[in-house]
């Protein structure tokens, strides 16, 4: 066991004028997840705690969070791998905070469904599967790991300055189509992405390659859909 | 109170919900209402693959799919259903590709498929290559996938909205209460059908694959209305789950050729009385329970309650020669560190993360962990729900996923048989509730339409006793785990209802911190513990009455299947104080029930 120092995020819109910060100290298994933690305040310490989570293990992207400063999910993010024995909790930035660590997602899924996440192609379907080669197939596999949480694009300083910007985790979303050999829309995303909030809002800072629980190589999925705006190629 | 009117109103957005309303809102009016954001639903979590006899390897059969999942079910699959679910599967497979799931792919560009638990060439008995995936994070694709289409087609999201009742008149259903979780605001959905599609309930256990928000909301709230759940004694137990986290690892990691080793370092599942023909791609049913008793004769690692899940090439390469495993070209099944990583990519970060291990050099810890549960809202293959032994419609009502019981997994569900369960009685009940809709008018909604679902809100609300929700909540995990969990007995599960109905009584006592409106989780928590516990009763009064040993319910004081006494379905319904049963018919077809070896 070891001695840690919790200090959470507050704001209750319905008792808080502002914000504040609540701490609480405990004893906690090395392993365990920071998620476990705020489940043992939210359990005996404090029922009025509240935060996202569901999977516990990293694939449903709820509980992303800024923890020791940097967006993590908490589920992922166990005690050990923090190498402090004091622990802060935060909302992710760049979102409004609606109650403790839960914020405003809206604008983000706004900003996700602007750039046609979704197959598009008009051709009549085959009788079996459209073929697709192992290469071709490779060619976008980073980008489909995308599980949505936000810590890309809330720990961008571009979404920072200016919330229109569609920020990482859109353009992630548009890359996994775009390069898609089986689908046909790439030139009207590029387009979406060819404009004053797309893709060159980027300016290659990497905080959200770093953030990405996920471990997506966002930057370089960006610039990539950066030079296709730029030489109109895919390859 | 605001109020909404809808033709079909589906609760839940994972893979079946999803489905049903794509297919819905093709000719009705449709909402999808759920307590996640979509992409967070549980489907997310499946990894290894979703049946369906492409042969695209080798050859292959939807009669053998058929045969395979009857068997898997140990005879307590319905027949007709099995037939339509696996006939339907390579067409629904090849949909999915067309709305651009991102499918891993062979040499020649089509799908790829992998060996998984229980699927076999029934020529030879051998395992076949019937599960088409993507990487390691199949139901991630499918989840995506099916939400991408719904943006694309426009389908109306009321996310972050708990469902908390369902209204039933006499002449049908008319609609849903739901509670705007941001707000605290209740919502009357209006609506000529209703598709439950909220998955399952694993949070009854302590140790569980299954996501906080699988704590059974549509069986409970059925239950509720007078609404009978089937065979719900019936709930796997996934072999191999990290040790005391219970986070799944894909039976797709044996499909690669990963073996299971006890403490000697023996590779148990070969010995008589498990599995000796297919050894680690035996039903889950049977994977689990010779995991258990290699544990229970101190054969654990270190004699501790785990066992190894080993996939390092060495070993899989050593008993891949043993067992003169060959791919689908005729050449020696032989594998790489490279191979390995590049399809269990997720399972390798799993165990870096929470164990720090990396499973290309080392095995990983494992023990049976809660999964799936077979049972559920009794449905047609139509999804449409039934409320008797005699199979009366409800007219409006539908039940689909895992939430729902058609029953295609009877007393065990194979492998990929899940994620094919979403999408193909997703589509039939979304295509006939849109139907139903169309030739149907809206049945008035009665006065106080919310009335049930404020009343149970405002007891938690007012709740002022001393018991924490959390002590019940693991209490109850607790004893579901030691005493209905794997192998049961009747001291074991009689124990376990007792404790329930402690539980449930101290219930009443709660103290929740949280009395405010906006994002009360506090409430929800609480709110959910209740269909946890009711569902635990539920359970342990079916399992109580079951005496034979079946699928995943198994006695160790009624060790043997019997077909004479027990080849029927359990109906469930939840009194005041009390569980009523009664039994319905198995449907069969083609096959017969015999003797079920792997």
């Amino acid at each position: 066991m070891k001695k840690i120092t919790l200090k959470l995020f507050r704001y209750n819109p319905e008792t808080d004028k502002k914000p504040h910060y609540d701490t609480f100290k405990m004893e906690v298994e090395p392993t365990d997840r920071v998620l476990d933690l705020m489940e043992k305040v939210k359990g005996y310490e404090d029922g009025t705690l509240s935060f996202r989570r569901s999977c516990a293990h990293g694939v449903c992207g709820s509980c992303s969070m800024r923890i020791n400063g940097e967006n993590m999910l908490a589920c992922k993010t166990l005690v050990q791998d923090l190498g402090t024995n004091k622990i802060t909790v935060e909302p992710m930035l760049g979102l409004t905070v609606l109650k403790d660590m839960i914020v405003d997602m809206k604008p983000f899924f706004i900003h996700y469904e602007s750039v046609m996440p979704f197959f598009v192609n008009d051709e009549p379907d085959p009788a079996q599967e459209r073929l697709q080669s192992i290469e071709d197939r490779e060619r976008f596999d980073d980008t489909t790991k995308c599980i949505m949480c936000g810590a890309c694009t809330t720990s961008c300083p571009s979404f920072w300055a200016n919330e229109e910007y569609v920020g990482p985790a859109a353009i992630v979303n548009a890359h996994r189509f775009i390069f898609d050999s089986r689908d046909k829309a790439a030139a009207e995303r590029l387009q979406i992405l060819n404009d004053q909030f797309g893709v060159y809002r980027c300016r290659t800072i990497f905080n959200c390659t770093v953030a990405c629980p996920r471990d997506i190589q966002i930057t370089k999925a960006i610039g990539e859909v950066k030079k296709a705006i730029a030489t109109g190629n895919l390859d | 109170m605001k109020q909404h009117q809808f033709e079909v109103v589906v609760v839940g957005a994972g893979g079946a919900g999803l489905m049903a309303a794509l297919y819905a809102s093709k000719t009705a009016s449709t909402a999808v209402i759920s307590k996640l954001y979509p992409t967070r639903s549980h489907t997310g979590a499946a990894q290894g693959g979703i049946g369906a006899a492409l042969g695209n390897l080798e050859e292959d059969h939807p009669e053998w799919h058929t045969y395979d999942t009857v068997k898997g079910s140990d005879y307590l699959g319905d027949q007709d259903a099995i037939e339509f679910m696996c006939e339907e599967a390579p067409s629904i497979v090849y949909e999915l590709e067309h709305m651009g799931l991102p499918f891993s792919r062979t040499e020649d560009g089509k799908i790829n498929q992998r060996p998984f638990g229980g699927h076999t060439n029934n020529d030879t008995g051998r395992p076949v290559t019937r599960a088409c995936y993507a990487a390691d994070r199949t139901g991630h694709m499918i989840l995506q996938t099916l939400y991408q289409q719904s943006i694309k087609n426009k389908v109306t999201f009321y996310d972050e909205f708990q469902a908390l009742d369902v209204i039933v008149t006499d002449d049908g259903v008319a609609g849903v209460v739901a509670l705007e979780i941001a707000t605290g605001e209740i919502h009357v959905f209006h609506a000529k059908s209703v598709i439950f599609a909220t998955g399952g309930w694993g949070r009854v256990w302590e140790i569980t694959s299954n996501a906080y928000a699988y704590t059974g909301d549509g069986v409970a709230i059925t239950l509720r209305r007078g609404i009978p759940a089937q065979d719900m004694e019936f709930f796997q137990f996934h072999p191999t789950g990290i040790y005391k986290m219970g986070i799944l690892i894909t039976e797709g990691v044996r499909g690669e050729g990963g073996v299971l080793i006890n403490g000697k370092g023996e590779r148990f599942m070969e010995k008589e009385g498990y599995a000796p023909n297919v050894k680690e791609l035996a039903s889950r049913d049977v994977v689990s329970r010779a995991m258990y008793l290699e544990m229970k004769a101190g054969l654990g690692i270190e004699g501790k309650r785990y066992l190894y899940l080993d996939v390092t090439p060495e070993m899989v390469n050593k008993y891949a020669t043993l067992d003169g495993r060959t791919r689908p070209d005729g050449t020696p099944y032989r594998v790489t560190s490279e191979e390995i990583l590049s399809k269990l990519p997720d399972i390798i970060d799993f165990c870096e993360t929470y164990l720090g291990i990396n499973p290309v050099t080392q095995p990983m810890p494992v023990q049976p962990t809660a999964h799936y549960g077979m049972g559920g809202i009794p449905t047609d293959k139509f999804g449409q729900v039934v409320v008797d032994k005699k199979n009366k419609i409800l007219p409006g009502l539908y039940a689909v996923g895992e939430n729902g019981c058609v029953s295609v997994h009877g007393a065990n569900r194979l492998g990929t048989n899940s994620l094919l369960d979403l999408v193909v009685f997703g589509k039939h009940s979304g295509l006939k509730a849109a139907e139903y809709a169309r030739n149907s008018g809206y049945i008035p909604l009665p006065e106080n339409p919310a009335a049930f679902a404020e009343e149970q809100l405002e007891a938690l609300r007012n709740s002022d006793g001393d018991e924490h929700i959390s002590d019940i909540g693991n209490e109850m995990k607790e004893v579901m785990f030691d005493h209905v969990g794997v192998f049961r007995t009747e001291e074991g599960m009689s124990k376990a209802l007792g404790k329930i109905r402690e539980l449930k009584v101290r219930f009443k006592n709660i103290k929740l911190d949280d009395k405010g409106s906006v994002f009360n989780m506090d409430i929800l928590n609480a709110w959910e513990l209740s269909n946890l516990l009711d569902i635990a009763e539920v359970t342990t009064v079916s399992a109580l009455k079951r005496k034979e040993s079946r699928g995943a319910h198994a006695r160790d004081d009624y060790p043997e299947r019997n077909d004479k006494k027990w080849m029927k379905h359990t109906l469930a319904w939840l009194k005041e104080d009390d569980v009523k049963l009664d039994y319905k018919d198995v449907v069969f077809t083609k096959f017969k029930p015999k003797k079920r070896v792997y």
